[in-house]
């Protein structure tokens, strides 16, 4: 990341980001509430609470190792997989605890798109790359398949690229349009949310613009939540950022005020490139 | 070896040398061996089937040595020694002479005459060697081959036609010809034909012990063995017809020493003239040689013929193993590798199962026979053929039995080979399903497993490996010397799981150790090694090939 910068510089990126100048829906969509999350005995989490909107872009920043992947991966639960975790708090999406026992964490799933840090497409085609979420659905009525297919390449910003090849191995792509892939992947089935975790970080400049383009023309469909190491690409694409320290939150609030006028020093520092 | 990375190996290399030397050496040897033993094989194996020259010995007079108080005898060189000398004294001669006694080996055939086949003659005994032209070999469906001079045919109608005739080999070509159709003629109607007879007269013989004593039940059985009776009889009467034109005309020979010698036609399979035939000849009667080897059924206490009952045992019983041992072995890795909570037990699991594949082969072999022949198939046996009891039908060796004790000694290799390949699967392809919704089967069904077949298929070639080249197991639990029947055939229901069988493996043993002349058997324990091991290579080719398709179909995902 390129150190010194400070949001005045970039005046163009901050106005690029359209908040407020389009209604969202409800301002608690993902209501995160008192959580506090435990890898054992290492304290991730520090009772995080914060609101969400729908249909906003909301990005996590903060310096490695402060728990913006652990809260991430709660919202849909990839953390049950790990074996000795423990969590207090809750989190409700849409008004209903991700951690209801009687809520189905497949349907849960079903309603949140993710996409990786590391990109990961399946050694499949590219095609049924694209439609595994509807295919483990059961979907198989070929022509609805191929529409999803074309909408979400187009909407993934891939579809020029790899519309006379979508039955070649998703492996034979770059590493920019495997990501963007796994985003297409990830908005499939028309989810509600999408998680986002650092998708850029692996990509060239080209291939980050499409894809802050891509984030910023999916949130009128979808609720995003991002995690970035990258200052400027917060700054251009979300709506709300929350800065995270040592597995707290140390400051969530509109983009533009936390990059024009942070409140607290820390967040100031971090920003600024002055960190550590 | 090398590290295109210099900057931080450099200060190690000079110390690193040495020993990229030694894992190359190592290495070297290791191909050495291997290569080494192959080429023994297959060079061993294939000489048995190259017609060599054949050889007139006479004896000098003065010499103790004859054969059958006959001082000349031909034969086929096998082998030319350094004699070894007990005699200290006959030994310092020797190094004084600078000559050290010769000693050969011949093969002489003719074994209803001489009584043995193989034959050691000092080489200061020699008197001369010669190639005649027309010494002829003669393969016989007894006692081996045969080597002498033509003398005539005997014809049934009592005409001779002397082996000086223009017409004598034309008349021996046509009716050795005859006699070989009329003999496979014989082998399908004894065979096939009255062995579907038998098989059906004993399947009558147990209904009709199932019916007792009721009448109305008994006489359509009786109908019908009466009918199959006189089919077998008719059969029998045809078979026996023909077995009696097999020895209605003769041939005459005469050995080199003199005396004559009649073989019934019936008896001749082939003959040729060894010292006649050119390159092209001799390489046709090579390929015959192998072709015979690889399609026929042994003869003479198996040192004779060829061994494709053998080769077939050995290929279906490696199939039903590979068939037993995979869905056996990839369920349990599944499970002790996702499902199962690691913990201790699972730990302990998975060592015994790494023990297991060192546990010696001949203790699978007493579990197969105690557990599997003993226990499951007399349960069969009195469940369902209490009729035929006391003689066991499933309650004995058989190949199927023999293939569930192979599978158990390999399922260790799959086991470990699936975990491996299952822990290899990324765990943000795993993610990266679920988070798409996909149960936790969903996610090894259609990503974790098919990313990870290449990897069981490697466990699986290594099991067929290890099976298919495995005997002492098999000599409780199924395998025979000579099995009258393929485990597959045209009699109903077409595979006899129940059924004895032969292997490769229990045939080389069987050869080498177990034949009465083992001096005999030798060439065929070669020829016969060389194809076992090329059966086995054969079988690992198509289970690369078919992991080599696998892993590009599944890499474009066209499950
Ligand atoms: N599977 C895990 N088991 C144990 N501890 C973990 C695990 N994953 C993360 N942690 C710990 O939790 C803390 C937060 O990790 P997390 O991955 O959320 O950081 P992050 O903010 O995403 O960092 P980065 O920006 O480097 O991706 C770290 O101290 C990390 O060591
Ligand atoms: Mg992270």
């Amino acid at each position: 990341m390129d150190a010194p910068t400070t949001p005045a510089a970039h005046p163009e990126g901050l106005d690029a980001a359209p908040s407020g100048k389009r209604s969202a829906g409800a301002p608690d969509y993902i209501k995160i509430e008192n959580f506090s999350f435990h890898y054992g005995a290492n304290q991730a989490l520090k009772e995080i609470s914060l609101d969400i909107p729908e249909r906003q872009v909301t990005a996590f920043i903060g310096p490695s190792g402060c728990g913006k992947t652990t809260l991430l991966r709660n919202l849909n639960r990839m953390n049950d997989l790990i074996e000795g975790v423990r969590h207090e708090g809750d989190i409700k999406i849409n008004g209903r605890s991700v951690f209801d026992p009687a809520l189905e964490v497949i349907s849960l799933r079903k309603r949140i798109g993710m996409v990786f840090q590391k990109s990961n497409p399946f050694p499949k085609t590219i095609y049924e790359n694209v439609i595994y979420s509807l295919r483990v659905a059961g979907q198989s009525d070929r022509k609805k398949l191929d529409a999803t297919v074309e909408r979400t390449l187009r909407a993934a910003a891939l579809w020029e690229e790899v519309k006379d090849r979508l039955k070649e191995s998703a492996l034979s792509l770059s590493g920019g349009q495997m990501q963007r892939l796994c985003i297409a992947r990830a908005i499939a089935n028309q989810p509600e949310v999408l998680l986002m975790d650092e998708p850029c970080a692996a990509l060239d400049p080209i291939a980050t613009a499409k894809i802050e383009e891509l984030i910023i023309a999916l949130k009128r469909d979808f609720t995003i939540v991002i995690v970035t190491h990258n200052m400027q690409q917060a700054g251009r694409v979300s709506d709300l950022t929350g800065f995270f320290y040592l597995g707290q939150l140390v400051e969530f609030g509109d983009t533009a005020q936390i990059f024009r006028q942070p409140r607290e020093r820390q967040t100031e520092d971090y920003i600024s490139g002055r960190f550590g | 070896m090398e590290t295109t990375n210099k900057t931080p190996r450099r200060a190690k290399r000079g110390v690193g040398e040495p020993f990229i030397w030694v894992t190359a050496v190592g290495l070297s040897l290791g191909m050495l061996m291997v290569v080494g033993l192959l080429a023994l094989i297959l060079v061993n194996g294939t000489a048995v089937f190259w017609p060599d020259r054949v050889e007139q010995v006479n004896i000098r007079a003065e010499s103790p040595f004859e054969l059958r108080g006959k001082k000349v005898f031909a034969g086929r060189l096998v082998k030319k020694q350094d004699r070894i000398l007990q005699d200290i004294e006959a030994r310092e001669a020797a190094e004084r002479a600078g000559v050290w006694p010769q000693e050969f080996q011949y093969f002489v055939g003719n074994k209803d005459a001489y009584g043995l086949s193989f034959f050691y003659i000092d080489g200061a005994a020699i008197a001369a060697r010669e190639q005649p032209r027309d010494i002829a070999q003669l393969e016989r469906l007894e006692y081996g081959d045969a080597f002498g001079y033509f003398v005539g045919l005997r014809l049934k109608d009592g005409a001779t036609i002397p082996a000086g005739d223009p017409n004598f080999l034309p008349q021996l070509r046509a009716l050795n010809r005859e006699v070989n159709e009329r003999r496979e003629e014989l082998s399908r109607i004894e065979k096939g034909q009255i062995g579907r007879i038998n098989h059906q007269l004993q399947r009558l013989a147990l209904r009709q012990k199932e019916a007792g004593n009721d009448a109305a039940a008994l006489a359509p059985i009786e109908a019908e063995r009466q009918e199959l009776q006189t089919r077998y009889e008719t059969l029998a009467k045809t078979a026996g017809e023909l077995r009696a034109r097999q020895s209605e005309n003769q041939l005459v020979y005469r050995l080199p020493a003199g005396d004559e010698r009649t073989l019934p036609l019936g008896q001749l399979i082939d003959f040729r003239f060894p010292n006649q035939l050119g390159f092209f000849e001799r390489t046709s009667v090579f390929l015959h040689g192998i072709w015979k080897f690889l399609s026929e059924e042994p003869r003479e206490a198996n040192t004779e013929g060829g061994v494709f009952p053998a080769i077939f045992g050995t290929f279906v019983m490696t199939l039903l193993m590979s068939i037993a041992v995979t869905p056996f072995g990839i369920l349990a890795a599944i499970y002790l590798r996702e499902y199962a909570k690691q913990g201790v037990f699972v730990r302990s699991v998975r060592i015994a199962v790494n023990n297991l594949a060192g546990v010696p082969s001949i203790v699978f072999g007493v579990f197969g026979l105690g557990f599997f022949v003993y226990f499951v198939g007399g349960t069969i046996d009195s469940l369902f053929y209490s009729a035929s009891l006391p003689t066991p039908t499933f309650g004995t060796g058989g190949i199927l039995w023999a293939s569930l004790t192979l599978a158990l000694m390999t399922v260790p290799v799959v086991i470990v080979a699936t975990e491996e390949a299952l822990s290899s699967i990324s765990r943000g392809m795993r993610e990266a399903s679920l988070a798409c919704g996909a149960s936790k089967w969903q996610t090894m069904q259609r990503i974790v497993l098919p990313a990870a077949v290449p990897g069981i298929l490697t466990g699986l070639i290594l099991a067929m490996a290890r099976g298919a080249g495995e005997v002492a197991p098999l000599m409780l639990v199924g395998v025979v010397k000579l099995a009258p029947n393929l485990p597959l055939d045209m009699t109903f229901p077409f595979f006899h799981l129940e059924r004895k069988f032969m292997h490769l493996g229990f045939h080389i043993y069987d050869l080498g150790f177990q034949s009465p002349d083992s001096e005999a058997a030798k060439p065929m324990v070669f020829a016969t090694t060389a194809l076992l091991i090329g059966l086995v290579i054969v079988l690992n080719l198509g289970a690369i090939l078919l992991r080599e398709r696998l892993r590009r179909k599944y890499a474009l995902g066209a499950f």
